[in-house]
């Protein structure tokens, strides 16, 4: 397969064409995007054993200053002071507008400030903005020296808790340093597939080394990103670029867990007025899980109509759930319209198709909350 | 039978052409988990895109790789989409076309011209 130069490549890309993957550009790096067993397979093999993703094209960062913590919550609507070593917490970087810049994970799995993780697309911008924002107040050291790996499914725990005993402790969103495989680890129980599993990231030069350990557990398969988004649509997880952009608010995006009580109330982050407002008087659109109850999956960009069959929104993601064997998406609508039960259309290629708004997630969440 | 750059092939049976996708080509998709065939009746180009198959990643189209009129769909395809892939070249047949034109068929790629256009790619 043609080896595109001006991809990046992560630290275990020769790894996943030694195993027979199909490498596809990605967020500026070659990545695999199914290995010979095929996104299907792999899906289903993730939701029934455990599946390993490399996910090292994803942004690691450390944030130091006098009070990183405070500092941090001038970019975010989290609540970030109140946050105890050995937890993380999913949040996003937001505009001035209230738009979402980018959604990310930060935690404190040590005293040594905070660690962030981004998505790979927007990491440049990303630190960027938070360099800019944060002049004075804290120091970014990106960790572009490590790896980053998930492993996720309903055996994932017992086989990374066989290499990390501690790891045995930790409950859904703890994040924790620890020594581990011969060498320095930062392991979270947490992911984007719905799963139990845990995020681990890897010195570089250690990383194919641990990744080929964990895939001698007959347990483990390699997955790719394929499978990887089937996945995290089925556990109705958002993906930034399609279903988040610099347009959409946390309130319209279903995100409003992550707006803090605290923050909601000092109205001290990136476009509070409008979140506020929004909060109070509802948003101008809202995101649904759609279930198409007839004909093709609906893709990204599938308008959306109700029963009389006026245009009233838009799918942005959407394809097929192997678990479910039908066609699933995530769509803007009306607030009107956003009720579970409430009976749609997708227009697939001119067709309108049967479909319903159902209860996120699509498939149950399996986290562990008590270690 | 006749193949096309874009990974159909056609076996002619009188003036009834059967289409379908190339082993190559449900390889490349991956696991088809949808099929969409042309309407009976509907006339078709060849080159026109006369049918979708989808993959759980993408949607892909078919094109008419000769031209004249749907005489029979594949009614398999729609419980079954996963057909493509167990049999592309036989069960995983997507439309029969009455074949408007001989010479559209004449000029498609014979199998040994196909094997050594997929050396290509």
């Amino acid at each position: 397969m043609a080896h595109d130069e001006t991809l990046k490549t992560t630290p275990l890309t020769d790894d996943h064409i030694a195993r027979g993957a199909r490498m596809v550009p990605f967020a500026g790096y070659t990545m695999p995007v199914q290995y010979p067993m095929g996104v299907l397979a792999e899906h289903l093999w993730t939701r029934e054993h455990a599946g390993l993703f490399d996910v090292s094209h994803m942004g690691q960062a450390r944030l130091r200053g006098v009070s990183p913590l405070s500092a941090f919550e001038e970019v975010v609507p989290g609540d970030y002071i109140g946050l105890k070593p050995g937890k993380q917490k999913y949040s996003m970087l937001l505009n001035r507008t209230g738009g979402i810049v980018d959604d990310l994970m930060a935690g404190r799995p040590d005293d040594d400030g905070l660690f962030v993780i981004v998505n790979g697309a927007c990491k440049d911008n990303d630190f960027k903005v938070i360099d800019d924002e944060l002049a004075g107040q804290v120091e970014i050291e990106r960790l572009e020296n490590r790896a980053l790996m998930a492993i996720q499914g309903p055996e994932a725990a017992a086989v990374v808790q066989a290499h990390l005993p501690a790891a045995a402790e930790m409950a859904f969103m703890d994040i924790r340093a620890m020594p581990g495989f011969g060498t320095d680890l930062i392991v979270s129980r947490s992911g984007y597939t719905g799963e139990d599993g845990y995020e681990i990231s890897v010195p570089a030069a250690e990383a194919v080394r641990v990744w080929n350990l964990l895939l001698e557990d007959a347990r483990v398969r390699p997955i790719g990103l394929g499978a990887r988004d089937s996945l995290r649509l089925e556990a109705g997880l958002p993906l930034y670029g399609h279903d988040l952009d610099e347009t959409v608010s946390p309130v319209e995006a279903g995100l409003t867990f992550a707006v803090n009580r605290n923050r909601r109330e000092q109205r001290d982050f990136p476009g509070a007025a409008r979140i506020v407002k929004e909060l109070a008087e509802g948003p101008a659109r809202a995101k649904v899980c759609l279930r198409v109850l007839e004909g093709a999956p609906a893709r990204e960009g599938a308008e959306v109509a109700d029963e009389a069959g006026n245009v009233v929104g838009v799918v942005t993601s959407g394809g097929y759930s192997p678990v479910l064997k039908g066609g699933i998406a995530l769509a803007f609508v009306p607030p009107a319209l956003k009720a579970v039960g409430t009976k749609l259309k997708v227009i697939v290629r001119g067709k309108p198709q049967p479909a319903e708004v159902v209860a996120s997630p699509f498939v149950p969440h399996r986290y562990v909350r008590k270690a | 039978m006749r193949f096309t750059k874009d990974h159909e092939w056609v076996e002619l049976d009188g003036d009834v052409a059967t289409v379908g996708i190339t082993a190559y080509a449900a390889e490349q998709l991956g696991d088809v988990v949808f099929v969409e065939t042309p309407d009976v009746g509907k006339a078709v180009k060849a080159g026109d895109a006369f049918a979708v198959v989808e993959s759980v990643k993408a949607a892909s189209d078919v094109y008419a790789p000769i031209s004249g009129e749907v005489v029979e769909a594949n009614p398999e395809l729609g419980d079954a989409p996963e057909t493509v892939n167990a049999s592309p070249e036989q069960g995983g047949w997507f439309a029969k076309v009455k074949l408007a034109d001989k010479s559209e068929y004449d000029a498609l790629m014979d199998r040994a011209a196909y094997e050594a256009f997929l050396q290509t790619l």
